[in-house]
């Protein structure tokens, strides 16, 4: 079964904490990888890998660079995921 | 039909020897600055990287070579009229006829050894490897002498932040010959063409032909820039860390060696976090010794394995006789990983 926007969001959390090591709750649709959650370039495709495995979505490097926030990979997580 | 006489191996190939050859100049990350908007925190948490070796216009492809194999043919307790092939892995000769094996096989003193030159970028150390087990196994060499070597210096835009602390220069080398164990394990190497754009050259050689220079990328003076290479970062983070970490599984396999078997893991020294990712990704146990030459050596693509093999067994961190998973990986994309026992 797909998973919702919030379960999508509490599994971007955990693998955001376990890539960079940021507390679980400053993971928030609003907040910016790069800018608010110290996930650079090279981590960011880690967590990329993470949750193509976790949800089961395929998200190809082109696409990588426009996920700046938590909001913009949730929603496509929502959009592809199988 | 007349009969042909078979040919007469060695029932197995060993690295005996190895040898390496740094630059004298190490620079740090503060000259990389001068040219680039970035810091020493930045370049050290992308790559790893504190200083390089760049070498000097002495320290020639051919000059690093010869240093190089020379410590790694005494290392070996051979002499070098016994080398039956010279195999050379390198991007960064700029001559490319003849092949620069010729004039190294010549100065290191060999018997007339058969000597070529091989374009594997950053895999061209296992790809080395894997056609002198073959030679020797085969019958057409008793001792084959592998080298990597790079002076990427020479291919470096030192105005692309993104790449302009990245390489380094230098020259390893080993000694392969009989063994009667195995002491190098099956390869498993690849190419993948369809992903030949995420490392490249920026422009081909020909494009510097008179008349065709007007749409060549210029430097901040105005200057036509020299080719360098040139990545895309996240795409080849992706393919090294985790396509890379199953190549190197399979490598395992095809030995028979379990993590717990192994006692060393020397990754193509391309960034401590593809490092630091494929020891987590492949979940290797504490006890394997890790190469992280990186930091001081830069990348230095075919050269690097060998580089890092040579610190690892002197600073007393490798021994011989020890159990190394290496893997080569870079532009083409292409790769190869194999098990060896260390010399």
């Amino acid at each position: 079964m797909a998973a919702t926007q919030e379960e999508i969001v509490a599994g971007l959390a955990e693998i955001v904490n376990e890539i960079a090591g940021i507390p679980v709750e400053d993971v928030q649709l609003d907040k910016s990888f790069t800018d608010d959650l110290d996930v650079d370039s090279l981590s960011m495709v880690e967590v990329v890998v993470a949750a193509e495995e976790r949800f089961d979505v395929k998200i190809p490097d082109e696409d990588v660079k426009n996920l700046k926030t938590v909001g913009d990979a949730t929603d496509y997580i929502l959009k592809h995921q199988a | 039909m007349s009969k042909i006489k078979p040919s007469k191996g060695a029932p197995y190939a060993r690295i005996l020897g190895v040898g390496g050859y740094r630059p004298t100049r190490v620079v740090p990350n503060e000259v990389i600055l001068e040219k680039i908007d970035s810091s020493d925190e930045w370049i050290r948490s992308r790559s790893g990287i504190e200083t390089r070796h760049w070498a000097s216009p002495e320290e020639t492809v051919a000059a690093m070579s010869i240093e190089a194999s020379g410590k790694a043919i005494a290392d070996a307790g051979i002499d070098a009229s016994q080398i039956g092939a010279v195999v050379v892995s390198t991007v960064s000769h700029f001559s490319q006829t003849p092949a620069v094996a010729t004039e190294i096989a010549d100065k290191l003193g060999t018997n007339k050894a058969a000597a070529f030159d091989i374009s594997a970028g950053c895999a061209g150390f296992g790809y080395g490897l894997t056609l002198a087990k073959g030679l020797i196994v085969e019958g057409s060499a008793e001792y084959v002498l592998v080298i990597g070597v790079e002076r990427l210096s020479d291919l470096t835009d030192l105005e692309d932040r993104a790449t302009a602390f990245l390489f380094g220069d230098g020259a390893g080398a080993v000694v392969v010959g009989p063994s009667q164990e195995p002491a190098i394990g099956p390869t498993v190497w690849g190419s993948e063409g369809d992903k030949s754009e995420t490392i490249k050259q920026t422009v081909p050689w020909d494009r510097f032909r008179i008349g065709d220079v007007s749409e060549l990328p210029l430097d901040s003076e105005g200057n036509v820039k020299f080719p360098a290479i040139t990545q895309e970062g996240q795409a080849v983070f992706r393919w090294a860390v985790f396509e890379m970490a199953k190549v190197a599984q399979q490598a395992l396999d095809a030995a028979g060696i379990t993590p717990d078997d192994l006692d060393v893991f020397i990754p193509h020294q391309a960034n401590v976090r593809i490092i630091d990712s494929m020891v987590k990704t492949l979940k290797l146990p504490e006890h394997v010794t890790v190469a992280r030459d990186i930091r001081t050596t830069g990348n230095t693509s075919a050269a690097s394995i060998p580089l890092a093999m040579e610190r690892l067994l002197a600073t007393g961190e490798a021994k011989s006789g020890d159990t190394a998973l290496v893997i080569g990986f870079g532009a083409g994309l292409v790769y190869a990983a194999t098990v060896v026992t260390l010399p």
